[in-house]
């Protein structure tokens, strides 16, 4: 049971985590509520069958469909993440005004929740089909069902839980820096996806590392570590980074950041003057 | 986003396509065999795993920087390296109490 407990934890934590960081950056605008609902609907039933179908994926593109799958799944993420912090980088400073004077009045006009829905989708499909691979083995091995129960709820209870925390400890931070600091935290959760999908290319032998270990952090903080793996989900911790991870990353910061200046009507340096290029 | 897809693009162009040695790794009852397996240090190889149990495994190692669902009755491949010389223990995510091995890089 407890080793239900911590698998079902884990994967949870990863999807938790980054639907409060989305249901933090949508603050203000109304009907987030069934664009994070639909995003979790579609993210379940989307686990169910790549969890079903497992072995096809496994064995597409010559026995590295697994890792190709994952790369773009999480390479998805990245560009409805980019998408969301330039329009956010645009319009966020109207938002916030309204926010703070109108509460929650804000309509989503041509906000691209599409975006939102679709990162919290692809978060809840990449962990939730692990938790039903596992279940299902656990099940088909003769476990009881009732530890399998137990153990799941009170693991998706806690990563819900701390899903929860987070979020309403996002809304603490004052309106003034809100959508800055959420617009940052996307911009690093972003990043550290990017980086986990080069990963994944490397496993697959379809990119290099060019270099294998560019350092070695273990001595201070494991990948397994509870504190640790929050970090890597937020911000693309990983105690040992290849070459390649590091450059993905860094090169999404970077195209977000340009991104986001470029499109920030405030900052209206010479160079910001083709906008529309980006949207 | 556009000159991101171009890099990614001109990257992935770059794949080696040496070959490569392999080495096999079986799961039985939840447990890998063999449990402690030697490889050579600075080359990539192939890892080949083999899953004799009917249920699914996930192979999976933060030291090598791994993770990968082997279903039941399956097989996958895995590529690892060029290490240096030192121990990499990997585990089954789905068994982790029996599910225990070590790589060592030579």
């Amino acid at each position: 049971m407890l080793a239900t407990l911590l698998l079902v934890f884990r994967e949870v934590l990863e999807a938790a985590l980054i639907v409060s960081i989305v249901a933090a950056a949508t603050r203000g605008v109304s009907g987030r509520g069934a664009w994070i609902g639909g995003g979790l609907v579609l993210g379940l039933v989307g686990a169910m069958l790549v969890a079903a179908f497992a072995g096809g994926i496994a064995e597409a593109m010559s026995g590295m469909g697994q890792e190709w799958f994952n790369a773009i799944v999480l390479l998805a993420a990245v560009v409805m993440i980019g998408w969301h912090v330039v329009w956010m980088a645009r319009h966020g400073r109207e938002l916030s005004m309204h926010v703070k004077s109108v509460g929650s009045a804000v309509s989503a006009g041509s906000r691209p929740m599409t975006a939102l829905l679709m990162v919290v989708a692809l978060a809840v499909l990449r962990e939730g089909s692990e938790v039903v691979l596992f279940g299902y083995g656990l099940l088909a091995g003769g476990s009881s069902v009732t530890s399998l129960a137990v153990g799941g709820l009170l693991g998706l209870a806690i990563g819900v839980a701390v899903g929860f925390a987070m979020y309403f400890g996002l809304l603490k931070i004052p309106m003034r820096h809100f959508f800055s600091a959420t617009n940052g935290l996307l911009v690093l959760l972003a990043a550290g996806l990017a980086s986990t999908a080069a990963g994944k290319l490397v496993q697959a032998d379809a990119l290099p590392t060019l270099v294998e270990t560019l350092w070695d952090t273990s001595w201070l903080l494991t990948d397994q570590s509870l504190t640790g793996h929050t970090l890597h989900i937020l911000v693309g911790y990983t105690a040992q980074p290849s070459g390649i991870q590091m450059l993905f990353y860094g090169v999404t910061v970077i195209v977000l950041l340009i991104g986001m200046r470029l499109s920030n009507p405030s900052a209206s340096k010479p160079a910001a003057h083709s906008p529309q290029a980006l949207a | 986003m556009r000159f991101l897809l171009i890099l990614l693009l001109s990257l992935f162009s770059m794949s080696a396509m040496a070959e490569v040695k392999e080495y096999t790794l079986t799961l039985r009852n939840h447990k890998f065999v063999p449990a402690q397996l030697t490889i050579p240090a600075n080359t990539k190889v192939k890892l080949l795993i083999v899953n004799e149990d009917p249920t699914p495994e996930e192979f999976e190692s933060h030291e090598l920087n791994r993770e990968k669902i082997v279903t039941g009755k399956g097989r996958i491949s895995v590529f690892i390296g060029p290490l240096k010389p030192g121990k990499y223990p990997f585990f089954g995510e789905f068994h982790m109490d029996t599910a225990q091995g070590v790589l060592i890089a030579k």
